[in-house]
Order: structure tokens, then C-alpha cells, then sequence
């Protein structure tokens, strides 16, 4: 017996900010459209953005959109493609503009316009300095304002939602393109075909797979998963964002903000030690550089605390008052978290897992591009990406704080208008392979049906130790070697988890169990192409590899579940417009 | 510490009971949420919602030791132990302590809760003072938990006809906003023996709120506004 079949236009999986975005687009033309998502949208991780959404406005002084792609080139290490990088920096101050006009509650200047503060990597002169005032905020919860906003807007546009339904799997057909998805109803424990003409990915990301992250529960990589099991690769895996400063032993996010408004990073000795590793941007250098400096000082004993494990966040000399207004949420946090009035004590923080720069491979249309012959970016019929879960890659080895804010924005919007065009060029539904659905029934039926089978909790714990332990912010061979073994085990390990738990009712050990299924596939493709990237580009540092190698890796990861085999393809050098940022020295 | 936790899952419980957990904590639980997350692991078929557990997202709001809050925010040293965890009140239980939230996200979505302004739209964004946007301050903070609603006698009573605390709050949330056109579509929605008349002053959800938000305050506003226009 099959699945109930449900008929869509489209299917957008996740309603964080780049679904949301891409949902209006359809709405807005009005396309069928069922977008899925595992929480109420207003919970998707978006929420705990905070620091701001980066676009050259110029409201603060002088700007452009070519330093913004100069800059995010820089972060990238040159890893990022050029053609996707140039019309995000193009794109991102119109759809910020779009945004306020949407509602979002923007912090002010006295002139009335949009207030922007300095962020990590951000400069004027094509990184020569100084510092450039690109990020857009309100306060520091930047993304709940977007994510309210953008979801608000999606009511007011009737978009219809299918709240706590998860994605389980893709449906191709015969030629690979993509016509549905299976998706769970949490409440009932039903499974549905969502049966469309095309699917887009915003599952978000996947810091799930570190054991100490500043991600929410729910980032467990359903997209890339889901995607891995139907023949795509995930590229550039191996890159992972350290963020500065997670409170030490909570993990909980402390904006690169605080540093933007002034605050700075000290040693047990009170030195400022960011000025000896970036004499120019200081605590405003790259996350991956700060990130790098941090763990040093740890390293070679300079930490902080009992177990010398931690740096300290200064920011009591800016003064309550300004702390108030535009730092009340990571005040919030501090005391919570950390047991610290930052207005009065700094704040215990540790690099910690925060972001994936790698993901589904797409062009900076959002539409999915996989190997196919000889052709490395032959475009998936009916497929589409956005936002963390895709990598265009506009954040190559590195990305810049607020990048991934711009990123949402403009590529929910580009993906969403690539879906509609596919649809109008695409009038008919293309049928469901005989076999629709069967990925998904195996998988239900051998949860349902595992005997002596290892607890969900058990597997995945081994699952983030092996990532927290092997492929941290600085990488050695045995370990990658040791890594990659060990995730295999855990891979086994997962194929026989049990659950005891077998209502249909809102079943949040299944769901963890589908979850795993998931993370798996994300640890896997780390590991394999952290350990065969001989080269230390951006998040990636190598100990046995110090440097660069643009002779041999510069070049983008691809990962194939089957064979679990490694391909690679070339970085995009030519932008749109613009001329090529050739690659050289990156200090700050 | 002792846990006393609402449990009832239609598919097998009759009716609903109480379970009792020992856990002896360890450094690392800091807050009940971390504790919820290790009794699920001894037992899986617990079931809560849950994501960010940083107090931002909203999803695990409950009621403990007869208050609402969320269970990631909550340090358990400041928690009396028995620590009794309930549902949040007033709302349909699906599963232990996960409600159905329609009715809630309903009376949300009653108050047109998203910018209106009918002008065609600058190149540029719509300026705002500095202090025109202030106003919006302890109103856009809102990270629909429920708490308040579901601690409120009149939405207890009347889900289905009082708008609740949290859907107000929203609702000024437009109404005070210097770019939104739509101030008297807005009070007419409102004004009405129910939707905004139910609010008695108790401040219960004053009391509950994660956030610090003060949802009393924005409901005394908008009967401000409505005394204004009658006049």
C-alpha cells in the first residue's frame, strides 16, 4: 500500500528565513504552494541571529557593494564563487530595503535611516580600512525582528503552511528531476507524497553534529541528508564556523556585535591579544582568525578560569546605558548563561561550532547543480536551495558575520523566483516513479521493527564527540584519519538504533531517530573531505598543511553518499560584472 | 531532584497521570530544560518541544511548579523540588506536555498582525525617528510562547472570542508603529464586548512573561486609543 498523495505546485522544506523569503515569491505569484516545516516558522533557528543583516547602504558613510564583495571574497579565503558573491553584495541592499518596507523594526538613526554598525571583516577601500558600518540591526535579536517579519508577511500573503510536518525524503523520477518529497505529520505520525513540480531546500544548517554549538536542537541538516540520499553531493563540507565567542559550557551565542560596538577580547594576563595576530582589524578580524587566536591562547596556557579553558569578553567600558539599547538581548544571555552583568564583569567564552559553509551545491540562481557527465554543475529539473542548507558558495572557507542574514535574503528570493519560472515553463506534474515512497517505508518499518538496537541518545552522543574531537578548529591527520574510522562505526551504529517509544502521537523519539539519520550523513561528508583537503584555507587549518595551496586546492569539495566517494570542481574566479578579486595573502 | 511530570498519550493512556523522575544532577544542568533533555534519554517516550534552549524561539513554555515559563531559562537551583511540570493551561493537550496551539496562533492571526502601507514604496527604506521606532520597544520582542495567554482567566473562558495578551500585544505592535496606515481598520477590529474588553487588568501574563514584556500596559494603550477616538 502507498503513501496519500497530496498535490503542490511547489514544496518549500523549512520556513526559517529563506523559505520564508522564497515562500512569498510564490505566494506572491501565486503558485500552489506547501511549505513544511519540523517547528511553527517563528521557531526556526533564524530567531537567534543577532548581531545584523550586512548590505552597503552606506547610511553611516561612505560604502559599496564592491568592498561588501571584496570583503566577502577576502572571507572566503577565495574559495567563495565570484558570480554568486557579486550579486548577493548587489542584491543585499534592496532586499534589506524590501525588508523594512515589509515592517521589519530596524534600529535608527536620528536622520530616520536604517542604523548600521562595524562587523568582523567588514571595510571601506577594498579591505584597506577602515572599518565599514554594513550591518543592519535591531538591538541584537536582528533575527527574530526578520524572522517575525518575514513570517507576518507571509500571513498577510496566505501562504499555506504545514506546521510540525518533517521533510523524510526526495522523490525523483527516471531522468532525476525532482517531484516530491515524503513528510511526517509530527502530531499523527502520517505519512504523506507531496507530489509538486519542484522542491526547494531552506532546511537551515547542521551544528548539530558538534557537541559543544551555538545551534538550536532542531539544526540537524534534514536537507542535506535528505538530498545525499537521492544522489546529490554535498560540497565543501569540511568548512565549519567556529563562532568567537559561545559561552563557555553553554554554547549559547554572544554576538560578533559586542565586538562591533566596541567590546574586546582579553588573556588571563588582561592583554588584548587580538592585536598580535591581526594588527589592523584587531577583534574585528575574521571570525576563523579570531577563532584560531582564542584556541592559541587556550593552548599555549593563557586562558582564563580554573581549567584555563576560556578568554574574556570585555565590554563593561561601554557603558550601561549603551549596552541597553543596542546589547539588551546578550545582557539577557550573559546573566542567564554565564552568571555575569557584562555591564559590570566580562563574559567566560570559548570558540564554538556556528555555522555551515558547506552544503547542497547550487548557482547563485538557487537552482541544485550536480555532476552529470562531463558537466560538474548540470542543473537538478525541479530542485532548488537556499540559505544555510545551500552553498552557492557565497562563504567559500569562511563566512562573514552577517553574511548569513544576506545570504537568506537574497537567495530566498532568487531561489523562490527561479521556482517560479520553472513552473511557468513547466505546466504539467512529471508522474511519481513506481517506487515512490519506499526509501521512506524502509525506514519507518526498520525503526519500528529493531530489536537490541542502541539508544538514539547513545548513537548520537558518539556522533558529536567524534566531530567535537576530530575536526575542530584546528585539524591534525591522525586525528581526521582516526575521525573518519570512527565515524564509519558510528554510521553502523545508527543503521540499528531502537526506540521503545512507538505512539503515533507526537513521537519526538522517532523523530530524533529520522534526525540521526540526517546528522550522519553530514559528520560523514566532513570528515572524508576534511581528511583528504591537504591545504589550510579559512575554517579548514591543518597542522601537517600550514598554508594555502591555490595550485592544488583551489577547488570546490564534492561528497557522494554512494561509494562514499569525493569528486571536486572549479571555483568560480569571473563575478557577473565586476572584475576577478585575484587571490592572495589573507592578513588582517 | 524529583520531577512530577503530566503525562498522556492518547494512542495508549486512558487518561492522564502523573510520572515521578529521580535525577541526580550533574554540573552541566543548569537549567530544567537540560534536566528534561536527560530524563528523555533514560526515557524516550517523554515528549516536549523544544529548540533553541536559549529562550528565544518559544517552544518550551510549560507550567512549572504552577507558573508559565520556559524550561530553558529556568535554572532548576532556583526550581523547589517535587518540580511539578504540567502543560500549559487551557489548551488541548495532544501529548504529555505538548499542546495544540490553533487556537492561540488564531487569535494571532485575527489581529492582521503584519505592516500595512498602501503608498508605493521609496527606493529607499521608510524613515523612522529614533524615537518614533522606541515605541516599538517591549512589543516586537514577542517569541509567541503562550505563556501569557494560557495564564489568563478571560482567554481560559473565552480562546475563541478574547484575542489574549499576546495577540494584543501584537496588535499595538502595528498600532504603534508611525509606518503602518491601518489605525482605524485596527481599533475597529478590536472594539467589541470581546476581543479586547475581556482583558479584566489581572496581569497574570505580566507576571509569566519570559521576555519581561508587559502586555497590560499595551491592552491599557489601545483602550487609550479607542476612548481618544470617540471623543
Amino acid at each position: 500500500m502507498s503513501y496519500p498523495v497530496r498535490k503542490f505546485d511547489a514544496v518549500i522544506v523549512g520556513a526559517g528565513g529563506a523559505g520564508l523569503r522564497a515562500a512569498l515569491q510564490l505566494s506572491e505569484a501565486g503558485c500552489k504552494v506547501a511549505v513544511l516545516s519540523k517547528v511553527f516558522p517563528t521557531r526556526s533557528h533564524t530567531v537567534a541571529a543577532q548581531g545584523g543583516v550586512g548590505a552597503a547602504l552606506a547610511n553611516m558613510g561612505d560604502d559599496s557593494w564592491h568592498w561588501h564583495m571584496y570583503d566577502t571574497v577576502k572571507g572566503s579565503d577565495w574559495l567563495g564563487d565570484q558570480d554568486a558573491i557579486e550579486f548577493m553584495c548587489r542584491e543585499a541592499p534592496k532586499s534589506v530595503i524590501e525588508l523594512e518596507h515589509f515592517g521589519m523594526p530596524f534600529d535608527r538613526n536620528e536622520n530616520g535611516s536604517v542604523y548600521q554598525r562595524p562587523f568582523g571583516g567588514h571595510m571601506q577601500n577594498f579591505g584597506a580600512g577602515p572599518p565599514s558600518q554594513r550591518s543592519c540591526c535591531a538591538a541584537d535579536r536582528t533575527g527574530h525582528a526578520m524572522l517575525h517579519t518575514l513570517y507576518q508577511r507571509n500571513v498577510r500573503s496566505n501562504t499555506h503552511f504545514f506546521v510540525e510536518w518533517m521533510a523524510l525524503d526526495l522523490i525523483r523520477d527516471e531522468s532525476g528531476q525532482a517531484v516530491g518529497v515524503t513528510a511526517m505529520e509530527m502530531e499523527t505520525g502520517d505519512v504523506v507524497i507531496f507530489h509538486s513540480k519542484a522542491v526547494l531546500f531552506a532546511t537551515g544548517g547542521a551544528g548539530r553534529v558538534y557537541a559543544s554549538s551555538t545551534n538550536a536542537f532542531i539544526n540537524t541538516g534534514d536537507g542535506l541528508g535528505i538530498v545525499s540520499r537521492a544522489g546529490i553531493p554535498l560540497e565543501d563540507m569540511e568548512f565549519w564556523q567556529f563562532h568567537p565567542t559561545g559561552v563557555s559550557g553553554a554554547g549559547v551565542l554572544i554576538t560578533e556585535g559586542v565586538r562591533g560596538e566596541g567590546g574586546y577580547l582579553l588573556n588571563k594576563d588582561g592583554e588584548r591579544f587580538m592585536e598580535r595576530y591581526a594588527p589592523n582589524a584587531k577583534d574585528l578580524a575574521s571570525r576563523d582568525v579570531v577563532a584560531r587566536a582564542m584556541a592559541t591562547e587556550i593552548k599555549d596556557g593563557r586562558g582564563c578560569g580554573d581549567e584555563s579553558d576560556h578568554v574574556l569578553l570585555k565590554l563593561d567600558h561601554l557603558g550601561e546605558e549603551l549596552i541597553e539599547s543596542k546589547l539588551p538581548g546578550i545582557r539577557e544571555i550573559a546573566k542567564k548563561f554565564a552568571n555575569v552583568d557584562p555591564a559590570k564583569d566580562p563574559i567566560p567564552v570559548v570558540p564554538t561550532c556556528h555555522y555551515m559553509m558547506g552544503g547542497i551545491p547550487t548557482n547563485y540562481r538557487g537552482e541544485v547543480v550536480s555532476p552529470a557527465g562531463d558537466n560538474k554543475e548540470a542543473i537538478v529539473p525541479g530542485l532548488f536551495a537556499a540559505g544555510e542548507c545551500a552553498c552557492a558558495s557565497v562563504h567559500g572557507a569562511n563566512r562573514l558575520g552577517t553574511n548569513s542574514l544576506t545570504d537568506l535574503l537574497v537567495f530566498g528570493k532568487s531561489s523562490g523566483n527561479s521556482t517560479v519560472k520553472f513552473l511557468k515553463e513547466n505546466a504539467s506534474h512529471k508522474d511519481l516513479p513506481r517506487d515512490a515512497g519506499e526509501l521512506t517505508r524502509e525506514r519507518l518499518d526498520r525503526l519500528n521493527s529493531q530489536t537490541n538496537g542502541e539508544s538514539v541518545a547513545e548513537v548520537s552522543a558518539a556522533l558529536r564527540q567524534t566531530m567535537q574531537k576530530n575536526c575542530g578548529v584546528f585539524r591534525f591527520p591522525e586525528l581526521l584519519e582516526n575521525g573518519v574510522a570512527e565515524i564509519k562505526d558510528v554510521e553502523q551504529r545508527v543503521m540499528r538504533t531502537e526506540i521503545s517509544d512507538k505512539s503515533k502521537v507526537f513521537n519526538t523519539a522517532r523523530i530524533e531517530a529520522l534526525e540521526l539519520d540526517n546528522l550522519i550523513e553530514v559528520a560523514m561528508a566532513s570528515l572524508v573531505s576534511a581528511e583528504a583537503r591537504t591545504e589550510s584555507r579559512g575554517a579548514h587549518d591543518r597542522a601537517d598543511y600550514a598554508e594555502r595551496d591555490d595550485q592544488n586546492w583551489l577547488k570546490h569539495s564534492l561528497w557522494f553518499k554512494e561509494g562514499n566517494r569525493l569528486d571536486y570542481k572549479p571555483v568560480h574566479m569571473d563575478p557577473l560584472t565586476a572584475e576577478t578579486i585575484e587571490p592572495k595573502v589573507r592578513t588582517y | 531532584m524529583l520531577f512530577r511530570i503530566y503525562r498522556y498519550d492518547p494512542d495508549k493512556d486512558a487518561k492522564p497521570y502523573t510520572k515521578e523522575y529521580e535525577l541526580e544532577l550533574g554540573s552541566t544542568d543548569r537549567m530544567l530544560l537540560d534536566a528534561l533533555t536527560r530524563i528523555k534519554e533514560m526515557d524516550d517516550s517523554l515528549s516536549l518541544r523544544r529548540s533553541c534552549r536559549e529562550g528565544v524561539c518559544g517552544s518550551d513554555a510549560m507550567n512549572i511548579n504552577g507558573k508559565n515559563g520556559l524550561a530553558c531559562i529556568t535554572p532548576l537551583a532556583e526550581l523547589k523540588s517535587p518540580v511539578e511540570l504540567r502543560p500549559l493551561p487551557g489548551l488541548p493537550v495532544i501529548r504529555d506536555l505538548i499542546v495544540d496551539m490553533s487556537q492561540f496562533f488564531k487569535q494571532y492571526h485575527s489581529v492582521k498582525p503584519y505592516l500595512v502601507n498602501e503608498d508605493p514604496a521609496p527606493d529607499t527604506e521608510r524613515l523612522q525617528s529614533p524615537k518614533d521606532r522606541e515605541q516599538l520597544d517591549g512589543l516586537y520582542e514577542c517569541i509567541l510562547c503562550a505563556c501569557c495567554s494560557t495564564s489568563c482567566p478571560s482567554f481560559w473562558w473565552n480562546p475563541d472570542k478574547f484575542v489574549g495578551p499576546a495577540g494584543l500585544l501584537q496588535a499595538y505592535r502595528f498600532l504603534a508603529d508611525t509606518r503602518d496606515q491601518s489605525t482605524s481598520e485596527r481599533l475597529d477590529n478590536l472594539e467589541d464586548p470581546y476581543r479586547l474588553f475581556r482583558c479584566h487588568s489581572i496581569m497574570n501574563c505580566v507576571d509569566v512573561c519570559p521576555k519581561g514584556l508587559n502586555p497590560t500596559k499595551a491592552i491599557g494603550k489601545i483602550k487609550d486609543m479607542l476612548v481618544k477616538r470617540m471623543v
